[in-house]
């Protein structure tokens, strides 16, 4: 059974079995716009916590997605190169960025769970 | 003033509706003790035809390129640029428009900027080239910038046959970033070995055809041993006429194309504002510096265009910005854009016929001076003269007798060993009477000759 | 996240129910692609045979065709008076872009620039041959030096960012004379500052340092000294800042900055507001860039090109770049163009391969001999009256974010008035647009919520001002009306509807390619 995580950068990770699927949340993509390219790292790249591991970029804007643990990348999301507007379609889905191998798993106790996330998203209106 | 609308009844009237005793009130914020009180060291104001007076004093103590014969090249060329181009450039919504923000209301420029890229990557042989940069040497040190982001090293190697300025421009941008820079030494007749300096630490080989001397380089096995070693080739031109007649640097291999395209479209202008041309290939496309024009549709699904890819820029990107640059030559890139569609790739071929063969006939004509010998193997319209004494003496001195002789390189690169050499470049501009007084010039200066 | 959710897409715009059968519209001319109308064997330029050489090309000839097609004179004409046609300008009505100082360019300025002495001229022609031009750049720097109450001018930087380049240089090599160029890798940069700023000082290698502004945005001198530290190189701040106001405590900001040990470059992009009021040397500053092409009325051109002249300090004027002006005993003018022939300065390098934007510098100092330092002064005065007038004009309807106080040459709105009427600062601009005027800037500056900066220059009279603040006034009543029909999906009457950005960034076409040859079936 999945769990999922939020951080206050609007990413998200989706924890099973010490891997974690991330991406950035249904909030980030509206307050984005369309999406029209995202930069995805290579997969073997080794991130500490709050690295930058990606970017996502709307007309106007460009943001950094950070690794919301620490841990090794596995897998990316390949049809993001040709289809960014899948990430405002299904953010949460099938616009998910890479997976990666958690490398310590209590470094997920300093994120938010959804009710958090969704009281934290309460406060920035 | 001419210039100033307001009257001083309106401006009575709208200081006391914006509500205030008059007009230092609204400089309230401005430190009292530092408001100037004293009028300022400049002089009066005068008429457009007194200004005009004075512009024209100072106009006229400068000996122009067309008031003798002229030979001089090294990054800057005199070409015969047609009518219309000047009109045009001159239309009010050309000139007094500014950076196509709102493209509804701007699809001019966007057009011709699209229009611009579209020729500067097939001159060049390059899949995309972006909106202009500020001139050639910039457009290189841009490029450089670029290629360190690419390969992610920090080490640029510079040939000896690049512009002495050009490079100038390199070190300094490398210098301040923290980069690593291996200069070779100045290369007359092309015969360094550029490729042995390539290593696993090398960002990039900057190598410019022709070059400053006027050879032109084979760029493919340079090509080769970048790719080889995981570098890029930045090939570099001064003379963007060239290009109608020798081979395009994208043919030979090159990552990035940078260039100088003032000869096309645009005057000498003692140096400046001129137009960079910056091209590469699709792959690097997001690395790239500088504005880009993108085709698009409007909400009538009309085609049209706009500024595009502008995450990469400063006003996006801030300090992960790929480049500070915000605008580009606009005017400059549109003047050689209508140059360049009057030309065609027919007029810019003859165009370049005429030049190489008025070059080659200068050079065979001044290779029968004593004392005086061309150096280059090949050339397009530039070569390099050796001649016996000083060569910078020797251009101020025909200089005196109303010749424009070329460019010394030691006024490029002093305290060399390169004294005794001139460049000299002839375009179409050039007759068979300034040939002769080139010719004649140098024999009687450096032979005596009458 | 940077933004403020725009939408990017273009609006599906209803059918004109009086299309024209070629889409043309009266006096909107619709005009392919000169590659769509050009051929390869055409040319609009008639040039004698070439001479029959020997080549000298080696195996370096073209053998290939490039695809460049060529247009006849009149083609060519016609071309590009129909694509001129498509484009707001100065010339056509007011042009009220913030920090961007679209003011009036005078035609006198492009006749002198266009004299063959500064035209046709080489910048690498003995020195003697060009004393003229020469003499003009030693006396522009002059004035920019009076103006500025700085000691020395850098010209070559070709644009404003160039010269922002160019100060953070010099302070750099400042730095390095002072052997703390390793220690001090820090620059402060307000919250609120141009985005050209921070790249700027990313690209030579500092780090950059926010300094939040205050609820009044301003800088306050606490937050300065806040950030300071024996780290910090340099604070860059822009005065007049980007909300449109005076720094109030600038001059204790330059004595912290000073006594912290680092340098204050002031970004000079609203030097019109103050010009002949306030001189940046005299606050403190160290280096200015100038953009002739805002104050000095040099053309915008499209977007360049430019220039950006950068007035030093003393403490930075040693650092100067090449080339740079020397007087010599007899009163000859020389180009010092290697540090050879510095005389005891310590150049920090080269910006550019010749001398700086020659052509700008004719027609800015066309400008100010026109002016004259009242006249120059005159026209400060003139712009910030002239943008506190359309505040007052516009206050009761529009929000002003730092509440209702005098601005400098550009008034600053946010919002906060659209809210609920279903009208964003987009909408509001591209309406704009249907009532003939340019938008002002919007979205900028960040810290202001869907900003609007108007700066309506000197060039604007009385009346122009009265029909403009009119027009807006009636703009704002029918947002707050809930007429949004008007707003979203305008502009209506342009030469394009909106246009899809997305579309443009997510499969990027940047250059015409033949159509794919359709198969006959």
């Amino acid at each position: 059974m999945s769990q999922t995580f939020y951080t206050k950068d609007h990413e998200y990770i989706r924890v099973d079995d010490g891997l974690g699927v991330v991406g950035v949340t249904e909030y980030a993509q509206k307050v984005l716009g369309d999406v029209v390219f995202v930069e995805l790292p290579a997969i073997g790249a080794s991130f500490t916590r709050k690295d930058e591991a990606a970017v996502v970029e709307s007309v106007k804007a460009a943001s950094e997605v950070y690794a919301p643990v620490s841990g090794d990348v596995e897998a990316v999301n390949h049809a993001l190169e040709t289809e960014p507007g899948v990430v405002n379609e299904d953010a949460e889905g099938r616009g998910w960025f890479f997976r990666i191998r958690i490398k310590d798993e209590s470094e997920l106790g300093e994120l938010m769970d959804a009710d958090g996330y969704q009281a934290y998203l309460q406060t920035l209106e | 003033m001419r210039y100033h609308p307001l009257t001083g009844a309106d401006r009575a009237d709208m200081i006391a509706r914006v509500g205030v005793s008059d007009i230092d009130a609204l400089f309230a914020d401005v430190p009292q003790d530092k408001l100037l009180r004293a009028p300022l060291a400049l002089p009066d104001g005068v008429s457009e035809l007194q200004a005009g007076r004075i512009l024209g004093r100072l106009a006229a103590r400068n000996l122009t390129a067309s008031q003798a014969p002229f030979f001089l090249g090294a990054g800057a060329y005199k070409h015969h640029v047609p009518a219309s181009v000047d009109h045009l450039i001159q239309r009010s919504e050309f000139l007094t428009s500014y950076t196509p923000y709102q493209p509804e209301i701007s699809q001019g420029t966007l057009q011709y900027l699209f229009e611009f890229q579209t020729q500067v990557a097939a001159l060049t042989g390059m899949d995309v080239a972006n909106a202009s940069m500020y001139d050639g040497s910039t457009a290189t040190a841009e490029a450089v910038l670029m290629a360190h982001r690419v390969t992610r090293r920090r080490k640029a190697v510079i040939s000896g046959g690049l512009h002495p300025h050009y490079a100038d421009v390199v070190r300094t941008m490398s210098h301040m970033a923290h980069d690593a820079v291996d200069d070779l030494p100045a290369d007359v007749e092309a015969r360094e070995d550029i490729i042995s300096r390539i290593d696993g630490e090398t960002s990039c080989v900057i190598v410019q055809s022709p070059d400053v001397f006027g050879n032109l380089r084979d760029l493919r096995p340079i090509a080769e041993a970048c790719h080889a070693n995981g570098a890029l080739l930045i090939a570099v031109f001064t003379e963007a006429v060239s290009l109608g007649l020798v081979t395009p640097p994208g043919e030979m291999g090159a990552d990035i194309v940078v260039g100088e395209g003032q000869s096309i479209g645009n005057g000498l202008n003692f140096g400046g504002p001129y137009v960079g041309l910056f091209a590469t290939r699709q792959k690097y496309l997001r690395q790239m510096p500088g504005r880009l024009c993108g085709e698009t549709v409007d909400g009538e699904g009309r085609r049209g265009f706009v500024l595009t890819l502008s995450t990469r820029e400063q006003h996006i990107r801030r300090e992960k910005a790929t480049s500070n640059i915000c605008t580009n030559s606009g005017l400059c890139a549109l003047a050689f854009s209508i140059h360049m569609t009057l030309l065609g790739e027919r007029g810019l071929r003859r165009l370049a016929e005429v030049n190489h063969a008025n070059a080659a006939l200068l050079a065979e004509r001044l290779s029968r001076i004593a004392n005086v010998a061309v150096l280059n193997e090949t050339f397009f319209n530039e070569f390099t003269i050796r001649v016996k004494g000083d060569a910078v003496k020797i251009v101020e001195e025909l200089a005196k007798r109303g010749v424009l002789a070329g460019v010394p390189v030691a006024r490029l690169t002093p305290g060399t060993e390169l004294d005794d050499l001139i460049l000299i470049a002839s375009t179409e501009i050039n007759t068979d009477e300034d040939r002769e007084a080139l010719a004649r010039g140098l024999d009687a200066f450096i032979n005596g000759a009458q | 996240m940077n933004i403020q959710g725009r939408p990017t897409s273009s609006v599906s715009v209803d059918m004109n129910p009086h299309q024209t059968f070629n889409g043309n519209r009266a006096l909107q001319l619709e005009e392919p692609l000169i590659f769509e109308t050009g051929r390869l064997d055409v040319t609009g330029v008639d040039i004698e045979a070439p001479a029959t050489v020997v080549s000298r090309l080696g195996a370096f000839e073209r053998k290939g065709s490039l695809g460049l097609p060529g247009l006849t004179e009149p083609e060519a004409m016609r071309h590009y008076v129909r694509l001129s046609q498509k484009n707001y300008s100065i010339d056509a009505g007011l042009y009220p872009l913030g920090s961007c100082t679209m003011k009036h360019n005078p035609r006198f300025n492009e006749a002198m620039a266009r004299l063959p002495g500064f035209s046709d001229v080489h910048p690498l022609q003995p020195q003697s041959t060009v004393q003229g031009a020469i003499a003009l750049i030693a006396q522009l720097s002059d004035w920019l030096l009076e103006l500025t109450g700085m000691q020395a001018a850098a010209m070559s930087p070709k644009a404003g960012a160039h010269g922002e380049m160019c100060g953070m240089m010099a302070i750099r090599a400042a730095l390095e004379a002072r052997g703390e160029a390793a220690s001090r890798k820090v620059v402060l940069v307000p919250d609120s500052a141009h985005g050209t700023n921070p790249a700027t000082a990313a690209a030579i290698g500092f780090s950059v340092r926010a300094v939040p502004a205050r609820s009044d945005g301003t800088v306050s001198v606490e937050a300065v000294k806040e950030a300071l530290g024996p780290d910090v190189a340099a604070i860059m701040l822009t005065n007049p800042n980007t909300c449109g106001l005076f720094e109030p405590q600038i001059v204790e900001i330059a004595a912290a900055v000073h006594e912290a040990g680092a340098y204050f470059y002031c970004d000079g992009a609203n030097f019109n507001a103050i010009v002949g009021k306030v001189r940046p040397g005299d606050l403190g500053v160290d280096a200015m860039h100038i953009n002739l092409h805002k104050t000095f009325s040099t053309p915008h051109g499209g977007g360049g090109p430019g220039s950006g002249p950068v007035v030093l300090s003393e403490r930075l004027a040693p650092f100067a770049p090449l080339p740079f002006v020397l007087k010599k005993d007899d009163g000859a003018l020389a180009l010092v163009e290697h540090d050879s022939e510095a005389e005891g300065a310590q150049p920090f390098g080269r910006m550019s391969a010749f001398h700086g934007q020659m052509g700008m510098f004719v027609r800015a100092y066309a400008y100010m001999l026109s002016h004259g330092g009242d006249g120059l002064k005159q026209a400060s005065e003139d712009a910030v009256l002239n943008a506190n007038y359309v505040r007052v004009g516009l206050r009761d309807l529009m929000s002003q974010p730092f509440g209702d106080k005098p601005c400098m040459h550009e008034a600053l709105f946010d919002d906060e008035w659209l809210k609920g009427t279903g009208v964003t600062t987009l909408d509001f601009a591209k309406a704009m647009i249907d009532e003939g005027y340019h938008p002002m800037t919007m979205y900028f500056p960040l810290v202001v919520h869907g900003a609007m900066l108007i700066e309506p220059t000197e060039s604007e009279s009385r009346a122009a001002l009265d029909l403009f603040i009119a027009t807006l006034r009636d703009l704002a009543m029918a947002a707050k009306a809930g007429k949004v029909d008007r707003f979203t999906g305008a502009p209506f009457h342009a030469p394009r509807s909106r246009l899809d950005e997305t579309r443009a960034a997510r499969a990027p076409v940047l250059r015409w390619s033949a159509p794919e040859p359709v198969a006959r079936g």
